[in-house]
């Protein structure tokens, strides 16, 4: 089922009278196609979780509307949109076992969709294998790990067969192994149920791994949507190209003069298309190459080994930030006690943002 | 190690000693003087050992009519002041405008003076010389004849007690009850209604089952605190409670001390003993009942 957002606004009236209120929601428009997993990214506060709220129902949007494939759920309440819901917490009721938490919302089927206990019993048992945990079933929610609370959570929200399945901070409870084996998971279920699926998170390798698409929020403004290879080789702006990666992008204070692109002296790049004008310049870690002749020169800190590849930590006096990381392969050998470190740059892992809006300024590379 | 053991002793030992001074010490002392016939405390003698005080406090028409008011006291008080605070927190609950206001309104009753509240009700329910008492003035207005609910028929004070007694307790219940509501998580009841389930579903299989550790603990302190009912009855129907017929167990234990006859610790004991048996085997029923019905 293909989502629609038209126009989708949401604002929280301030209680204190001399606050301006709170823009949640501002202006959603677009469409998830059928069958995606969308991951919903931004930073704690952006309004991701009442975007999926409103999605559900819970939440009542101030303006705009809301479409299932052609169905108009803005005016339905939650139960009527066939939404599966995941909390953040999972919220299982405590006093009942994984079975009856599954069963739960088929009970509250009533008059002819009312199913029988044979027909209860065998969905639970269908979706419980999907999430893998029929050996569970009589547990409850105490007697369970929660990675394991986390797979009944799944269970209750598909056993209905929604149309929609909206997970909330799905992973942020769990520990780093698990939370890496559970997003997999979630791919797999979401991949066997071909439920349109919009999980929300703050961790950008999170939604980076799984997802179809990524929606890129702040402060309840919609900065980018793509897949999250192309998010991530083209930003739109700053906050995107911060966001994404780690370890995260290097931002240098620099400028733009006679079609050349300068970090504090040096001129690093030759380029066409662009005014001479201050701008910041953004590096991939994977963008720097280490060359003798390179003509970023940087001063050497660190050489960290992980033996897959190699991350030099080094400084420049234009980098706005603590320490420069660029990744290389493991192949080349940088000694560790050498003063400074030259690099060139790779001209597709460069972006230049505008210092007035940090908006992303394109240019074309010199032959 | 054991300078450790005897240091913890020895910071208990403050409370020891008044627990076992004024608690323990006299629970065995009652005990023991339930089963002395005749003890006589100025003199310290009695005639002989056995069960005759608790045969003649079982054979007593005026234990009897305690125990009997007791019950019913207890029967009628606790399932419905616990249902009606249930019911009053629920709707405090719900509401968001003057939410605040009414639940000081509902905590009022808990700080009034027992005698205060005594007075309130003789005014609403007392028949006198010179008025009929609030409540018979509106039996009138609807075309009833009034009641003597103060020393008229029996029903007619159990009912003033119960109401009585409901009233006081209320407040306490309500208070435990809507901050056993607000803690409940509210992303159960949004899981629930994405669920699509019914007010009443959310009710009876999330709501009550989150909060039953709450309500077993006032249905059991309610019981305990019903069957040491005295005082409510006191402030209603004055010091000679048997005359009234309205004697509580406390009441008779009271009376058998210190009431018009007074004097007979023997008997006091027994029944206090007595009473304090049927406290304990109900106490015990409830927690039973409690463990199959509460689910953490």
């Amino acid at each position: 089922m293909k989502i629609i957002l038209k126009h989708l606004t949401k604002i929280f009236p301030n209680r204190t009278k001399n606050k301006p209120d709170v823009i949640a929601v501002n202006d959603f428009d677009f469409e998830i196609p059928d069958g995606q997993l969308v991951g919903l990214l931004g930073p704690s506060g952006c309004g991701k979780s009442t975007l999926l709220n409103l999605i559900s129902g819970l939440l009542e949007p101030t303006t705009g509307q809301i479409y299932f494939g052609d169905d108009d759920v803005t005016k339905l309440s939650p139960e009527n949109r066939g939404v599966g819901m995941v909390f953040q917490n999972y919220a299982l009721y405590p006093h009942l076992t994984a079975r009856q938490n599954i069963v739960f919302p088929l009970e509250n089927l009533k008059g002819k969709d009312k199913l029988t206990k044979e027909q209860l019993n065998e969905k639970a048992e269908e979706a419980a294998r999907l999430v893998q945990i029929e050996n569970l079933l009589e547990r409850k929610p105490s007697e369970m790990s929660g990675g394991q609370q986390q797979r009944v959570a799944i269970a209750r929200a598909i056993v209905k067969k929604p149309r929609v399945l909206l997970l909330d901070e799905p992973l942020s409870n769990l520990d780093a192994r698990l939370r890496l084996q559970t997003r997999e998971e979630i791919r797999r279920i979401q991949r066997e149920t071909a439920i349109t699926t919009i999980f929300v998170t703050h961790d950008q390798e999170e939604a980076m791994s799984i997802s179809d698409f990524i929606i890129v929020m702040k402060d309840g403004i919609i900065n980018q949507i793509g897949k999250p290879q192309d998010i991530y080789d083209d930003p739109v702006n700053l906050f995107v190209a911060k966001f994404l990666g780690t370890p995260q992008i290097n931002v240098f204070a620099g400028e733009v003069k006679n079609g050349k692109i300068y970090i504090g002296e040096q001129a690093v790049m030759k380029i066409k298309g662009v005014e001479d004008q201050k701008v910041h310049i953004a590096i991939r870690p994977e963008g720097f190459i280490p060359e003798a002749r390179g003509p970023l020169t940087c001063q050497l800190q660190a050489v960290e080994v992980t033996g897959r590849d190699t991350s030099i930590v080094s400084t420049n006096p234009a980098f706005d930030g603590a320490a420069i990381r660029s990744i290389i392969s493991s192949d080349i050998k940088i000694p560790a006690d050498q003063k400074e470190v030259h690099f060139s740059i790779k001209p597709h892992k460069i972006h230049l943002f505008s210092v007035a809006d940090e908006k992303r300024i394109y240019f074309e590379t010199e032959g | 190690m054991v300078s450790r053991k005897y240091k913890g002793w020895l910071y208990l030992i403050p409370a020891l000693i008044f627990i076992i001074l004024f608690l323990i010490y006299p629970l065995i002392d009652v005990f023991v003087y339930s089963f002395e016939e005749g003890y006589n405390s100025a003199s310290q003698t009695y005639f002989g050992v056995g069960w005759y005080n608790y045969s003649y406090v079982l054979h007593d028409p005026y234990f009897l009519q305690a125990v009997r008011n007791t019950f019913i006291l207890v029967a009628i008080t606790v399932p419905l002041s616990t249902g009606f605070a249930l019911l009053i927190s629920l709707c405090l609950n719900s509401i968001t405008k003057l939410k605040e206001w009414f639940q000081t309104i509902y905590f009022l009753p808990y700080v009034t003076n027992t005698l205060a509240v005594g007075l309130v009700f003789m005014v609403l329910f007392k028949k006198t010389a010179y008025s009929e008492g609030l409540i018979n003035l509106l039996l009138n207005a609807v075309g009833l004849s009034s009641v003597d609910f103060i020393s008229g028929p029996y029903w007619a004070k159990m009912l003033v007690l119960c109401v009585y007694t409901i009233w006081v307790v209320l407040p306490f219940k309500v208070l435990i009850l809507t901050s056993a509501l607000a803690s409940v998580n509210q992303d159960y009841y949004n899981a629930a209604k994405v669920d699509g389930t019914s007010p009443w579903r959310i009710f009876t299989r999330i709501t009550l089952p989150m909060i039953s550790p709450m309500i077993f603990y006032l249905v059991i302190t309610g019981f305990i605190g019903a069957f040491k009912a005295y005082s409510d009855a006191v402030a209603l129907f004055g010091v000679d409670l048997n005359a009234a017929g309205m004697n509580t167990i406390v009441g008779y234990v009271y009376d058998m001390l210190y009431g018009n006859g007074g004097g007979y610790p023997s008997y006091a004991s027994a029944a206090a003993i007595i009473l304090f048996a049927i406290v304990l085997s109900i106490t015990c029923i409830n927690l039973l009942v409690s463990k199959k019905h509460v689910h953490y």
